[in-house]
């Protein structure tokens, strides 16, 4: 297999102010600013962000999916954590 | 809970795979294989239309084209990258490609003679194209799907620019309105053989269809686009070329001829018009641009970036 | 799903807002009065605005014939969005260009119906690429020169030049950062790579000097205060040149000698082109001409 010369970069774009930066894929690049650019002219040819950020595919550190039960799901049970938990009267305003 | 179980829940209820999710290698292979020549088209449907844009009649339509191959760039790349997080590498890919391993779509092997090629193309190649990728949209491979709901939603302007092009045409002189008629007698057949062979000839299509990476059959897609360019073909004041279409009343939908399924297998297999030189030139631009690559590597190296 | 319309599926997608989509566009120019500046000639106004037009015009048109052999798809994306802005360019010119001449001439007729001495380009623009090197070298010279240039010119005295030169410094700004990161890549890259750069960077020699020499047109807009007078762009293009030059670690002193503002030879401003153009035109304008009263 010929990899290739440069390498993978994910690209985030925060699409208007209030926002949070979003994924929306991935370019080659040889370098940041390369990067950069090539995250402008990818993905924002529509008008779609105001602020761009890249980062090196491999600096990514994710979870393991395998381990996605013990990982995600003790905080499944935790309804007191929601508001809809407490039951109050209609008629009580501002709550 | 096994991990085929879990691929299988995950299928079973509609949700979507993620990269790093585990899966049988026979879906792996399977979406990296039709990502990476879904890719290919792309980059290769950059050629018939791109030829024109230096040769634009106006400076209008040279905006339009340029902005329309631009986004066959970007669509490769969008689904280049789909295909990377499954472990693939868009440099091997990009050999497969030049070397005739992986294949790409048949329509991009026959030639544009003229300029009224551009408006057939987006009329009914990118219109045929749609029709195959909207379901994509909801494909089970999470990065695919939405790979191509944005290029689904970026196409959409594609078919408009090129029917608008055909209308404007057909406004203007005879000869005009024979070299859009000449397109279309062209483009018209290749058009319907984009959906793939017919179902009792297309082996991989069930498999598909279970781990739903397909959500139709390529019949059901071919005579969907038929029915949708009927119409749009008697406002535009132009003849399909198939003396067997006809509207049937029973069935709901046109009744249309046969494909020339051979002429389909030779194109496929590297017969077609133009299928040496459409590879050609995009090893040339490979190998021509080796050294650029290489520098820009070596320049990042240096760590002075 | 739905199927009758084949964008019935997109619209109401939950997936969208894993994506950042496009929002509204505007028009550079909306508002901008179109009428003529007081006591400026109007043919003097009308040759100005052809030959920034015919610049931005004949250097997309190179860019344009590198889709499809660009280094790298990425790239691609780039030199098509930079030949866009510079055709964009091109057609506002253009337009000010026929209206202000006033014998009905749109954008399309100065384009398509020119022959190639009434084209006022400087011959930067028009010559052909070697490789990827000669392309960056000449972008990367032509924007550094432009972007002063449409800096200056949004302080003209016609609001429509002042307009389409305050649109065209956010693109060049653009333009000149991309190819200035190229020639510094691969002045400072591979040793290959250096060598194609330096000889890019000679290549250049005989063509720069007109970009500093003013025609009288420039000369008689200016002291309008219409136009901007290229004499006075050059300072600033030599340190920006030689920074780049040597940021690449190439020889400053390679960058090209401009030639003395007096006595220069006749260049692309008078009409006086290389044969390119002529393949340019005959590529650009055949399909245009061979069609009469087609409509496109």
């Amino acid at each position: 297999m010929t990899s290739h010369e440069w390498p993978l970069f994910e690209v985030f774009v925060r699409a208007k102010r209030g926002l949070n930066h979003v994924h929306v894929g991935s370019l080659r690049a040889a370098d940041h600013e390369m990067a950069l650019h090539h995250a402008r002219d990818l993905y924002t040819r529509r008008n779609e962000g105001v602020s761009i950020w890249v980062v090196r595919s491999d600096a990514v550190v994710a979870s393991d999916p395998a381990a996605k039960e013990s990982f995600f799901e003790p905080s499944g049970d935790k309804a007191y954590r929601h508001p809809t938990h407490y039951a109050i009267p209609d008629s009580v305003p501002h709550i | 809970m096994t991990v085929i179980s879990t691929f299988d829940e995950a299928i079973a209820r509609d949700q979507r795979i993620e990269p790093a999710d585990e899966m049988p290698e026979g879906y792996r292979k399977t979406m990296i294989r039709q990502i990476a020549q879904h890719a290919h088209s792309e980059i290769i449907g950059m050629q018939p239309e791109g030829e024109w844009i230096t040769r634009a009649p106006t400076l209008r339509r040279k905006a339009i084209l340029l902005a329309k191959v631009q986004d066959e760039a970007g669509h490769g790349l969008y689904l280049y990258s789909a295909a990377e997080t499954l472990g693939a590498d868009r440099g091997d890919l990009t050999r497969r490609l030049i070397e005739g391993r992986q294949k790409y779509s048949s329509i991009f092997n026959y030639p544009t003679l003229s300029f009224a090629d551009v408006g057939v193309i987006g009329w009914l190649v990118d219109g045929a194209a749609i029709c195959n990728q909207v379901p994509l949209c909801r494909s089970s491979y999470g990065p695919y799907a939405r790979a191509m709901i944005r290029i689904c939603k970026e196409e959409s302007f594609h078919q408009r620019q090129g029917y608008e092009l055909l209308m404007t045409m057909m406004r203007g002189t005879d000869e005009q309105r024979a070299m859009v008629q000449d397109a279309v007698d062209r483009w018209w057949w290749p058009s319907l053989m984009m959906f793939g062979p017919p179902d009792a000839e297309s082996p991989n299509t069930a498999q598909s269809m279970a781990w739903k990476i397909k959500r139709h059959t390529n019949d059901e897609l071919r005579q969907r686009f038929v029915d949708m360019s009927v119409p749009q073909a008697a406002a535009l004041g132009v003849t399909l070329p198939d003396p067997q279409l006809r509207w049937n009343a029973a069935r709901g939908h046109h009744d249309f001829g046969e494909p020339d399924w051979a002429e389909l297998k030779r194109v496929i297999s590297g017969d077609g018009p133009m299928n040496e030189q459409r590879i050609r030139r995009r090893r040339e631009a490979d190998t021509d641009g080796a050294w650029v690559r290489e520098a820009a590597a070596a320049h990042a190296a240096k760590g002075m970036s | 799903m739905a199927f009758d319309d084949a964008y019935d599926a997109l619209t109401d997608h939950e997936d969208d807002a894993r994506w950042a989509y496009g929002t509204g566009f505007s028009d550079p120019l909306a508002g901008v009065p179109g009428d003529l500046p007081d006591g400026v000639d109007r043919e003097d106004l009308a040759a100005y605005c052809l030959m920034l037009g015919d610049d931005a015009l004949i250097l997309s048109h190179r860019l344009q014939q590198w889709i499809t052999r660009a280094p790298e798809l990425e790239d691609e994306l780039a030199l098509a969005n930079i030949g866009l802005d510079l055709l964009g360019q091109a057609r506002l010119l253009l337009t000010r260009a026929g209206a202000a001449e006033g014998r009905g001439r749109d954008e399309d007729a100065l384009a398509m119906r020119r022959e190639v001495a009434e084209f006022r380009n400087v011959r930067l623009a028009e010559r052909g690429d070697d490789d990827f090197a000669h392309l960056v070298a000449r972008l990367c010279a032509f924007s550094v020169w432009r972007l002063e240039l449409l800096q200056q010119l949004t302080g003209s005295r016609d609001p429509m030049l002042a307009a389409i030169a305050a649109k065209g410094v956010k693109e060049v700004t653009y333009h000149r950062d991309y190819a200035a990161q190229w020639v510094v890549r691969l002045g400072d890259g591979t040793g290959v790579s250096r060598q194609r750069m330096a000889a890019a960077v000679d290549a250049l020699t005989p063509v720069l000097g007109e970009l500093f020499q003013p025609h009288p047109v420039e000369t008689r807009l200016a002291a309008e205060g219409v136009a901007v007078d290229p004499a006075g762009l050059r300072a600033t293009f030599d340190d920006i040149w030689a920074y780049v030059l040597t940021t690449a670690t190439l020889d400053p002193a390679a960058a090209p000698a401009v030639t003395s503002s007096t006595g220069a030879p006749a260049g692309g401003r008078d009409g006086v082109h290389g044969p390119e153009l002529g393949e340019i035109l005959d590529e650009m304008q055949g399909l245009a001409r061979s069609v009469p009263g087609g409509a496109w």
